[in-house]
C-alpha cells in the first residue's frame, strides 16, 4: 500500500509542479489542485497508513491504540480541504477578473510577443 | 488572552450581518474594535512586562491540557507585536476613512478578519494552528490587496495568491513531516521532544523544518523567495500596503520563535540548524532590497523595496544572534515598521498630484461612482504651501527613521544591532559580524540616496505639478507614525529594556515550557534535558 501511495503522491506532485510552471492561469489552478490533493494524501501518510481501523475509540472502553487509526491526520486534512477549496475558488474569481481585465489568460496579463 | 483574535471575529462578523454596503456604521465597528484592540494590546503589554517569569499566562481553549489541544501563550514578544499590530491598524484606518475605504466593497470586515489571523498568527502556540490564522490572514489580505480592483491589482494580485497558496502547501507539508516524526504539533511540546529524537529520525525532521522555514521565508520575503513581494505592495492599495508592513513581520516572528524555540541552544545534535542559511539569506536580502531602492522609478516600489531591506535585516541579525543582536533587531523591527507604514500613506498623498498616480485614482473613481468627487470639492485642503512644507517635512522624518539617521529610532536601532555585532565576542570580532556591518551601513546610504532622490523629484523639481489637496484625516495618523518614532527615541532605554528582556525569554524557553505544559511534564523536560 505505501508504495502504490508513494507513487500516487509523486505523480501528483510532478505533474502539479509542471502544471504551476505554465504561463497560462487556468493551467497553475489545475497544478494548484493537483499539489493540494498531493498534499492531503501526504498528511494522511504521515499518521502511518492502516486500513479496517477506525480514527475514534469504541464505546465502553480504551483498548488498544495499536487497533485503531490516528485522528489527528484526519482532522488536518479535513481542515486542509477546506481551506485549500475555498483558497482555489477564490484564485478562480481573481483570474476571471484578470482575464476580463487585460484580454487574456497569461499570468502576466500580456501575451510574450506581443 | 483570547480578546485580540475575538473582538476582530466579532466586530467582522457584525459587519456582515448588519450589510456590507452600510459604510458609515461598518467603519464605526471598525474604529470602536480597532480602539479595543490597542487597549487590550497595552493591558496585556503590562501584564507580561510585570509579571515575573515575562509571561502573562497560557490559555487553553476548551480547558484541555497543553499537548492535547490548543493554546494561546502571551509572553513578553507576541504582546510587543501585539500592539504594533493594533498601533498600525489605527494608523491605516484613519488614513483609509478619508477615501480608501469607499472604492471597493467589505473593506472594514477584510480589515477587521486580517487583523484577526494577524493576531492570532502572533498568539498561537500550536503550529496547525498557527496554519489556520496563516489562511485566515492570507485569504484577508487577498481581498485587501484586490481592493479597488483595476489592471495592476489584479495581475500583481494573482501573483500573490498563487504564490502564496504554493508556499501555503508548503507548510503543510513541513508540518505533516514533523509531526510524522515526533507525533506531536504543540510548539513547547515538541521543544521538549527534539532533543530525544533519534538519529535515523533527525534528518527527517530537519527536512520538515527545512520545508517549513521556506514556507515562512517566503512570506518574510527573503531572498531569492521575494519576488512576488515589490510588485504586490506597489500595486496594493496605500492603506493597505502600510498595513501589509506587519505581514513580512508576521514571518519573520515566527522564524524567530519557532527557530529559537525548538532549534535553541537546547536542541542537541539539531541546534542552531540552518543559522548559516538564514544568515546568508538575510544578508542577500539587504542586498537585493537596497539595489532594488537605486533601481526604483517610483516611490511606491521604493518603498516595497525598503520592506526587504528591513525584514533582511531582522532575519539576519536573528540568525547571528546573541541576546543583545536579537534585541536590537526586536527594536528595529518596531521603528522600521512604523517608518514603513508611514512612508507607504505619505507616498499616496504625494503621487496624488502626479499623473500615473491620478490616473489610477480616475480609474477607480469611474467605476466606484460619484461619491468621490463630491467629497474631493468639500475636502478641506490646507493651503498650498503648508501641505508641501507638512508632505515634505513628513517624508524627510521617514527617510531618517528607514536609512537609520539620527535623530529618530531607525539610528538608535542601527546602534543597537551594530554595537552587538561588534561585542558579541569578547576578544575577536567574527567576520559575519565585519560583513553585516559593512551591509547595514552600505543599505543605509543606498536607501537614503534612493528616498532622497524621489524625494527632490517629487516635491523640489517639479513645479507644474497639482497641488496635491491633503485633508487633515490623513496627515494625522503619518504624523501619529512619525511621533511614535520619536517617542521611541526619546525612551529608548524602557523600550531596549523591554526588548532585552524579550529577547532573554526567547534565548531561555524553560519558563515558556513551564506554562504552557504545566508541571507534570516539566519533570519529564528536566530528565531529558542534559543541562
Amino acid at each position: 500500500m505505501e508504495i502504490v501511495l508513494a507513487i500516487g503522491i509523486g505523480v501528483l506532485v510532478s505533474s502539479g509542479v509542471w502544471l504551476i510552471f505554465r504561463p497560462r492561469t487556468f493551467q497553475v489552478v489545475i497544478g494548484l489542485s493537483l499539489l493540494s490533493y498531493a498534499v492531503n494524501l501526504f498528511i494522511i501518510a504521515m499518521g502511518r497508513l492502516k486500513s479496517e481501523a477506525a480514527p475514534i475509540l469504541s464505546s465502553g472502553g480504551v483498548g488498544d491504540p495499536g487497533r485503531y487509526a490516528d485522528p489527528l491526520p484526519q482532522a488536518l486534512v479535513l481542515t486542509a480541504i477546506v481551506i485549500s477549496f475555498a483558497t482555489t475558488a477564490l484564485l478562480l474569481v481573481v483570474l476571471i477578473a484578470s482575464r476580463g481585465l487585460t484580454g487574456t489568460d497569461h499570468v502576466d496579463g500580456r501575451e510574450l510577443d506581443r | 488572552m483570547i480578546a485580540p483574535v475575538a473582538v476582530p471575529l466579532f466586530a467582522s462578523a457584525m459587519m456582515l450581518v448588519l450589510g456590507g454596503d452600510r459604510r458609515t456604521l461598518n467603519a464605526t465597528l471598525n474604529a470602536a474594535s480597532v480602539v479595543a484592540l490597542v487597549a487590550i494590546a497595552i493591558a496585556l503589554l503590562r501584564g507580561a512586562d510585570t509579571s515575573p517569569d515575562g509571561l502573562l499566562g497560557v490559555y487553553r481553549l476548551g480547558d484541555w491540557p497543553a499537548p492535547f489541544a490548543i493554546v494561546l501563550v502571551v509572553d513578553r514578544l507576541t504582546a510587543m507585536m501585539l500592539l504594533l499590530t493594533s498601533i498600525l491598524a489605527s494608523a491605516t484606518l484613519i488614513f483609509s476613512l478619508a477615501r480608501w475605504h469607499r472604492v471597493g466593497a467589505h473593506f472594514h470586515s477584510l480589515f477587521q478578519l486580517l487583523l484577526m489571523g494577524i493576531n492570532g498568527a502572533f498568539l498561537t502556540g500550536d503550529l496547525f494552528n498557527l496554519f489556520v490564522f496563516f489562511e485566515v490572514l492570507l485569504a484577508a489580505s487577498y481581498g485587501l490587496a484586490l481592493h479597488g480592483s483595476g489592471t495592476a491589482r489584479v495581475t500583481a494580485g494573482m501573483h500573490y495568491i498563487i504564490v502564496n497558496l504554493v508556499a501555503s502547501l508548503l507548510f503543510l507539508i513541513g508540518v505533516s513531516l514533523i509531526y510524522g516524526v515526533t507525533g506531536t504539533l504543540n510548539m513547547a511540546d515538541l521543544a521538549t521532544r527534539i532533543p530525544a529524537i533519534r538519529a535515523e529520525d533527525r534528518a527527517l525532521l530537519e527536512a520538515g523544518a527545512a520545508v517549513l522555514g521556506i514556507a515562512f521565508l517566503t512570506k518574510a520575503g527573503m531572498w531569492p523567495m521575494c519576488f512576488w513581494l515589490p510588485r504586490t505592495y506597489a500595486a496594493a492599495p496605500p492603506p493597505v500596503a502600510a498595513l501589509f508592513a506587519i505581514l513580512t513581520k508576521v514571518g519573520v516572528y515566527i522564524i524567530l520563535r519557532l527557530w529559537l524555540l525548538l532549534f535553541g541552544d537546547h536542541a542537541g545534535a539539531s541546534a542552531h540548524f540552518g543559522g548559516e542559511l538564514l544568515l546568508i539569506g538575510g544578508m542577500a536580502t539587504i542586498v537585493f532590497g537596497a539595489i532594488g531602492c537605486l533601481a526604483s522609478q517610483d516611490m511606491a516600489r521604493l518603498a516595497a523595496y525598503s520592506v526587504l531591506v528591513s525584514s533582511g535585516t531582522v532575519l539576519s541579525a536573528i540568525a547571528m544572534g546573541p541576546v543583545d543582536m536579537t534585541a536590537g533587531a526586536l527594536y528595529y523591527l518596531v521603528s522600521s515598521t512604523l517608518g514603513l507604514a508611514a512612508l507607504f500613506l505619505l507616498i499616496e498623498l504625494i503621487e496624488r498630484g502626479r499623473e500615473p498616480g491620478a490616473d489610477l485614482l480616475a480609474v477607480t473613481r469611474e467605476l466606484y461612482g460619484e461619491e468621490d468627487e463630491l467629497d474631493d470639492s468639500k475636502g478641506t485642503g490646507i493651503a498650498i504651501p503648508a501641505s508641501i512644507a507638512a508632505l515634505g517635512g513628513a517624508f524627510i522624518c521617514c527617510t531618517l527613521v528607514i536609512s537609520g539617521l539620527p535623530p529618530l529610532s531607525g539610528f538608535v536601532a542601527k546602534f543597537a544591532l551594530l554595537t552587538a555585532a561588534l561585542n558579541s565576542q569578547p576578544d575577536s570580532i567574527p567576520i559575519a559580524a565585519w560583513i553585516f556591518l559593512v551591509i547595514l551601513i552600505l543599505s543605509g546610504l543606498a536607501t537614503l540616496i534612493a528616498t532622497t532622490r524621489a524625494g527632490i523629484h517629487a516635491l523640489w523639481a517639479s513645479p507644474d505639478r497639482a497641488v496635491p489637496s491633503v485633508r487633515l484625516v490623513e496627515i494625522v495618523p503619518i504624523v501619529a507614525l512619525i511621533l511614535l518614532c520619536a517617542a521611541q527615541t526619546m525612551q529608548a532605554g524602557p523600550v531596549m529594556r523591554y526588548a532585552q528582556a524579550a529577547a532573554g525569554s526567547l534565548y531561555t524557553p524553560h519558563d515558556y515550557l513551564r506554562s504552557v505544559l504545566g508541571t507534570e511534564n516539566v519533570l519529564q523536560h528536566i530528565r531529558r534535558e542534559p543541562r
